[in-house]
């Protein structure tokens, strides 16, 4: 056990900063930026390929690109990121060293191995079986392993993450319970560990497989136990992002949970029950009985969802709570008209909580209904969806983290705060078109993964209406806007980490600005005198919202063929 | 604060605010009503997909496929046979690299049990522009009771990836009075 | 009743013993961790590999 751990403390929050647990964040984040500018100028070729109009790539192109896209930003880019995540929220946050460093580095480097060589085996062509490689499509033997690899390295880190808490507790480097966003980052590791290991239980098979050692991968195992892996790999995201928005809110106001008991219970219900969810991709599947289906799909009775209900409240409920303290009592949104909308950090996240349950909330519940799900599996619904709640809810809310990663970790001032100030609304807006044009287009039958949406070379013809045609044109207009803020992301973040001003050591960065008297605004939010009008406004409004769309789409399906 | 260990030690017995157990008790009765949904539609509704499945060898399917197509076919369309199987039979239709084989041809407000599997890759029945869509595995034959209730002429787009011929992949279905 | 005694065994620190169930199984990654891979494992995997190999052979 190292005892010459050195720590910093950081001028602004009064942390005790382990300088290892700093460099492998900043390892971390780094490699997750660098593949989330490789996997999105994928997208944007996929974007620009699937825009009528402009019909970009060639097919085999097409589908290496798609393959690349799937990988590098759902997977690579994100647990990268939630690496650094849980090494911030785990050493940082409970000012505690980080548990073998030597153990994250190697799985640094493992991961870095595997997504490396899982990248250029799918750019060798061979591979080009999009990012779910269902079987009997059969990828070269490195594209398996790399993901393995880069499996196994995600798996270390979540054990330097449990050593961590471990290792803080034992050496009582902080009081009582950890703190809530620590909290949210121990939901995202106990989904992870679920979800690595699941994806090593099947690929490591398939790789047999790919190199001829055994037979035969069933398809309909192979496609239950990956998506174990698939979605709960963005039920991991959906545990990070929202506990970065509990931290944005406590950074950015001061804000206090309005109840401890009530948000860690909503994460509680994410540990045990968003991981059914993976059954939502096996509602079209045959040799499923119902009661699986309805049982898992559901998360067992929705309690994953009234998770994220929750969270929707309480997070912008505890920003209202906040700023009220501070006098912003006027109406119902003066807290919300006069909050930072130029804090590129706030910005990104209030949009990210927006897009996330408005768009990717409500359309994946719906798309989750065992029988709605005829009317949606695999077309472009789906990529729709899960922009909203990749894109526009998990991308937007690490992208506005970073903001304040780049001046409290990397020790940097941020360059261009124009542009950073801008960046969030132009991803935003660009990522939510994206989700909803490609829903649109989803409800029109137009097929996800799929290089000619006008059928030029098939023997049959078939035409999709032409609405569907003008959904894929703005599709690819708002990539371009995404396109456009994701490169802004990347011009600030390499702009500020490599060429800004140095901070001293303990000069406070001049952004972000840490409200004053954070002290006196933990005092809100008793149970008696919690006055949040302007939230519950916002959850009525989206609960309408929610109802309505839930039936205009039991309408359509009842509307199909009869089947059963 | 939310990056801060919360403060009272026992934050488990703190009450909780009105306008928050209000919203936990509408959100929990929702998601309640919507689980109840999905069962009361498999008694009420009209759409439920069938959990009738079988394993089965390719070749097994393609040779069922291929029985219906030597027993019912009416002509051919762009080296497709069409197949007008009679009303209520069981009906066959084969996945496999590029094509959906083979043109079907219903009649309207009849049942039929449809027959679905493929003989390489997964592929995806797409069948537009109603937009029901179903995952095709090999080694696994799904049958669905379907019964059209509108003629004319659609489209089965496959939409799962199946290959590099994946965009060339449609077939055709008819529904006639 | 199991989760109860373990919740206890892993921590020992005498102001946690009032605290209680639910603040103590909230505060304790490990038996979450369990319970976290457990229920997917049980009802979604399990269950769902169950229904596979349920599935009859065409004749």
């Amino acid at each position: 056990m190292s005892t010459n751990t050195e720590f910093r403390t950081c001028p602004t929050t009064g942390l005790k900063v382990d300088l290892a647990a700093e460099k492998l964040i900043k390892a971390n984040a780094v490699a997750a930026v660098i593949f989330l500018a490789i996997g999105g100028l994928f997208g944007l070729l996929v974007a620009l390929t699937r825009w009528p109009e402009v019909h970009l790539l060639p097919a085999d192109w097409f589908y290496l690109a798609l393959t690349a896209h799937g990988l590098d930003v759902l997977l690579v880019w994100i647990i990268f990121f939630e690496m650094a995540v849980l090494y911030f929220a785990s050493a940082i946050l409970l000012n505690s060293r980080i548990a073998g460093p030597r153990w994250a580095w190697t799985g640094f480097g493992l991961m870095l191995v595997g997504a490396l060589l899982t990248n250029v085996v799918v750019l060798q062509g061979g591979s080009s079986v999009m990012f779910t490689s269902y079987v009997p499509l059969k990828a070269e033997p490195g594209f398996y392993l790399g993901i393995i690899l880069f499996a196994v390295g995600a798996l270390i880190g979540c054990a330097v993450f449990f050593g961590t808490l471990v290792v803080a507790r034992r050496e009582r480097t902080y009081k009582g319970s950890i703190p809530l966003v620590t909290f949210g980052a121990l939901t995202a590791a106990i989904i992870a560990v679920f979800t690595i290991a699941s994806g090593a239980i099947i690929l490591i098979p398939t790789l047999l497989w790919s190199v001829g050692l055994v037979s035969n991968i069933d398809p309909l195992l192979y496609k239950t136990i990956w998506w174990a892996m698939g979605h709960s790999s963005q039920q991991i995201n959906v545990s990070a992002h929202v506990a970065i928005w509990y931290a944005i809110a406590a950074i950015t106001f001061g804000a206090r949970p309005l109840s401890e008991k009530v948000s860690r219970t909503a994460f509680l219900m994410y540990i045990l029950f968003l991981q059914l969810a993976s059954a939502h991709h096996m509602l079209a599947e045959p040799g499923f009985s119902s009661e699986w289906k309805i049982f898992n799909t559901s998360y067992a009775m929705y309690l994953a969802v009234l998770g994220s209900m929750v969270h929707g409240m309480t997070v912008p409920g505890s920003i209202e709570a906040a700023q009220r303290s501070r006098g912003l009592n006027k109406g119902m949104f003066e807290w919300l008209r006069k909050a930072p909308w130029g804090n590129p950090a706030f910005a990104g996240m209030f949009m990210s909580l927006v897009f996330f349950g408005f768009i990717g909330g409500i359309s994946g519940v719906v798309m989750g209904t065992e029988q709605i799900n005829l009317i949606m599996h695999n077309t472009l619904y789906v990529p729709g969806h899960f922009h909203g709640t990749v894109v526009a809810g998990t991308t937007l809310a690490f992208m506005a983290i970073t903001y304040y990663l780049v001046p409290l970790v990397f020790r940097r001032e941020l360059r261009f705060m124009k542009l950073a100030r801008l960046q969030p609304y132009l991803f935003g807006i660009g990522a939510a078109g994206i989700s909803v044009f490609m829903m649109g287009a989803g409800t029109l039958g137009v097929s996800r993964r799929h290089w000619d949406m006008q059928f030029a070379d098939a023997i049959l013809p078939f035409d999709y209406p032409s609405a569907a045609f003008l959904m894929m044109g703005l599709n690819g207009m708002f990539a371009v806007l995404a396109a456009v803020g994701g490169v802004a992301f990347i011009v600030v973040v390499v702009a500020s980490v490599f060429f800004g001003r140095k901070l001293g050591v303990d000069e406070k960065p001049s952004y972000p600005e840490v409200p004053p008297q954070a002290a006196v605004v933990a005092e809100h939010g008793s149970a008696d005198s919690l006055k949040i009008p302007g939230t519950t406004m916002l959850v009525a409004i989206f609960f309408i919202a929610f109802v309505l769309y839930y039936f205009v789409n039991w309408k359509y399906l009842s509307e199909v063929w009869p089947l059963s | 604060m939310a990056i801060t260990p919360p403060s009272e030690r026992n934050w488990w017995k703190l009450p909780i605010a009105r306008v928050e157990l209000t919203w936990i008790i509408i959100a929990f009765v929702w998601g309640l009503f919507m689980f109840f949904m999905m069962i009361y539609w498999h008694g009420a509704g009209e759409q439920n997909l069938s959990n009738e499945a079988y394993k089965i060898k390719p070749e097994q399917f393609a040779a069922k496929t291929q029985a219906m197509i030597e027993a019912h076919t009416v002509r051919q369309e762009s080296g497709f046979p069409v197949v007008r199987p009679p009303a209520g039979s069981d009906v066959y239709l084969t996945g496999r690299l590029f094509n959906w084989w083979p043109i079907l041809e219903l009649e309207k407000d009849q049942s039929y049990r449809l027959h679905l599997s493929s003989v390489d890759v997964q592929h995806g029945f797409s069948l537009q522009p109603i937009n029901i869509n179903l995952q095709v595995h090999p080694g696994y034959e799904m049958v669905v009771t379907v019964k059209p209730d509108q003629a004319g002429e659609y489209g089965i787009v496959c939409n799962e990836f199946c290959g590099i011929g994946h965009h060339l992949m449609v077939g055709k279905l008819y529904v006639v009075e | 009743m199991t989760e109860e005694h373990k919740s206890e065994d892993q921590q020992g620190t005498p102001d946690d013993e009032q605290l209680p169930f639910m603040q103590r199984l909230l505060d304790n990654p490990f038996l979450l961790l369990f319970l976290g891979i457990a229920v997917p494992t049980v009802f979604y995997i399990i269950w769902g590999i169950m229904e596979i190999t349920q599935i009859p052979i065409a004749d």
